[in-house]
């Protein structure tokens, strides 16, 4: 019963919005350009899905590739710095400036670095750039926070520092990195369409160049197809690394 | 004599926040600390266990790397290891084999009555469980000597008794010195032999009581005329090492 309720009320609220959002625009006759009917989006989405399928894909693929990318890389300066507070120092004001900086201010550069013939690239680059910092700061914070008894055991018993860093602080950081790992698969998307944006090119073809297109001609209505299928992804890429993190945190913890 | 303090001072961020203070164990002694909190009971734990030096005194410690173990007010296990794993740990970490290491951790588990319990995960185990898991894990290196500090003080008064008396016929097993930090003056005269109640602020020596009585303690110690007059004693002794403070 409770179940059911967690499903039915998100639907029926959203069925509800759908219907005032269509009734208005029949009795208040909105010009489609301007915004169209749940019906005409519906439509649109329909007639352009395997178009949109296949710039979704090219947008996710995106998404993922700067994902590993910044995992990876997050995850060996984080292991640096939680080794060195020297490396720590260093690395983090760059760090912390490259987080600030809009990522749409450094799309024109990254797009003239990658080379103008490789958009898919810079948009990747880019993408990673923001995904980076979740992980950079989940992981260090793990790195961080060893429990101050555990760790007296563990030079009690005369741990050596790669003892303490393999069978204490790795295993500490666990839960922060799939945390990290959660919030930068949303930045990723997030990151890859604004980076599609920003690289300002059609060589990319992905879920932002479709509603850049279809805004550029008027056609709100397969703009919006656009947005939906963006917003479909987007949700399902946290759905999918929430229930991983869950199941990952599971078997940490053991049940 | 296996350890002892002697006119040691710890200052921190220039501020006395101990001694002098002077504190020995004989091997196999029993003794328990009590004060108010902040004197400084876990920092004279911890310069016993060598984890930090004093800034004036010395600290002299016949027993050797691998023969001090530490039990916390938390169970302090680590999440993410098996309650076997957690006490095959020190094992390990001084280089024993694996297999050997899991091997001598079951049969510690065994003697705190958790052998059922060798693959759950501290989670899924109750405070009372994770403490014994935590004694286990300080016992597996058979040590010389053994620091508490306020082990069962997040106990309920039952689980609390009933591991105290565990402690003790775990102690006429194997005879370890034990230094017991607690809060709790009946538990201190229950447990120890010897009872060194400090004052705070700097954490200094109020007084000492000995304790006459069977080793290890039988339940019935708890109503003995003895039992009552030593907690007695000590307690003044606590109120006058506060009124001092104050």
């Amino acid at each position: 019963m409770k179940i059911l309720t967690a499903i039915a009320a998100p639907v029926v609220f959203i069925g509800l919005l759908l219907a005032i959002w269509e009734a208005a625009c029949r009795l208040l006759e909105v010009p489609s350009y301007f915004l169209p009917a749940p019906s005409a989006i519906a439509k649109a989405l329909v007639e352009n899905l395997p178009l949109l399928a296949q710039s979704g894909w090219n947008t996710l693929a995106t998404a993922l590739w700067a994902l590993l990318t910044a995992s990876i890389l997050a995850s060996l300066l984080a292991l640096a710095a939680g080794l060195s507070g020297l490396v720590e120092r260093a690395i983090q004001p760059v760090v912390v400036t490259l987080q600030v900086t809009p990522v749409i201010a450094i799309a024109p550069l990254v797009t003239i670095w990658a080379g103008l013939d490789h958009p898919e690239r810079a948009v990747i680059g880019l993408a990673a750039v923001v995904a980076f910092f979740p992980i950079f700061s989940g992981a260090l914070t793990g790195l961080k926070s060893v429990d101050p008894d555990l760790e007296r055991l563990f030079n009690l018993y005369g741990a050596t520092r790669w003892q303490k860093l393999t069978r204490l602080r790795l295993p500490t950081a666990v839960p922060f990195l799939l945390e990290g790992h959660k919030v930068a698969a949303g930045l990723a998307v997030v990151g890859a369409v604004v980076a599609e944006f920003g690289a300002g090119s059609g060589g990319s073809q992905g879920l932002a160049w479709r509603i850049l297109e279809a805004s550029n001609r008027l056609q709100t209505a397969k703009a919006f197809a656009a947005l939906f299928v963006l917003a479909v992804m987007g949700a399902g890429l946290y759905a999918i690394l929430q229930i991983a993190e869950r199941r990952a945190l599971a078997w940490w913890r053991g049940r | 004599m296996i350890a002892a303090l002697q006119s040691v001072e710890v200052d921190y961020r220039g501020k006395r926040c101990l001694g002098p203070f002077d504190l020995s164990l004989a091997e196999g002694e029993v003794v328990a600390l009590v004060g108010p909190s902040g004197c400084g009971k876990s920092t004279a734990m911890r310069l016993l266990a060598g984890l930090e030096q004093p800034s004036g005194g010395s600290v002299d410690r016949a027993a050797g790397r691998g023969e001090t173990s530490l039990v916390f007010q938390a169970p302090t296990l680590a999440p993410w290891m098996s309650a076997q794993a957690n006490v095959a740990l020190p094992l390990e970490l001084a280089g024993v084999d694996r297999r050997e290491a899991r091997r001598q951790a079951c049969e510690a588990l065994d003697r705190v009555g958790l052998a059922a319990a060798a693959d759950s995960r501290p989670a899924q185990l109750s405070g009372g469980m994770a403490m014994r898991v935590s004694l286990a894990r300080a016992l597996v290196t058979r040590p010389r000597l053994l620091l508490l500090d306020e082990p069962f003080a997040a106990l309920d008064e039952i689980t609390r008794r009933n591991l105290a008396d565990d402690l003790l016929a775990l102690w006429s097993e194997l005879r370890p010195a034990i230094l017991f930090v607690t809060h709790n003056v009946e538990e201190a005269v229950y447990m120890a032999s010897r009872v060194v109640v400090m004052s705070s602020g700097p954490g200094r020596l109020a007084g000492e009581t000995a304790i006459d009585g069977p080793m290890p303690r039988t339940h019935g110690f708890r109503t003995t005329e003895a039992f009552r007059r030593t907690a007695e004693a000590t307690s003044d002794l606590l109120a006058k090492g506060m009124e001092q403070a104050a």
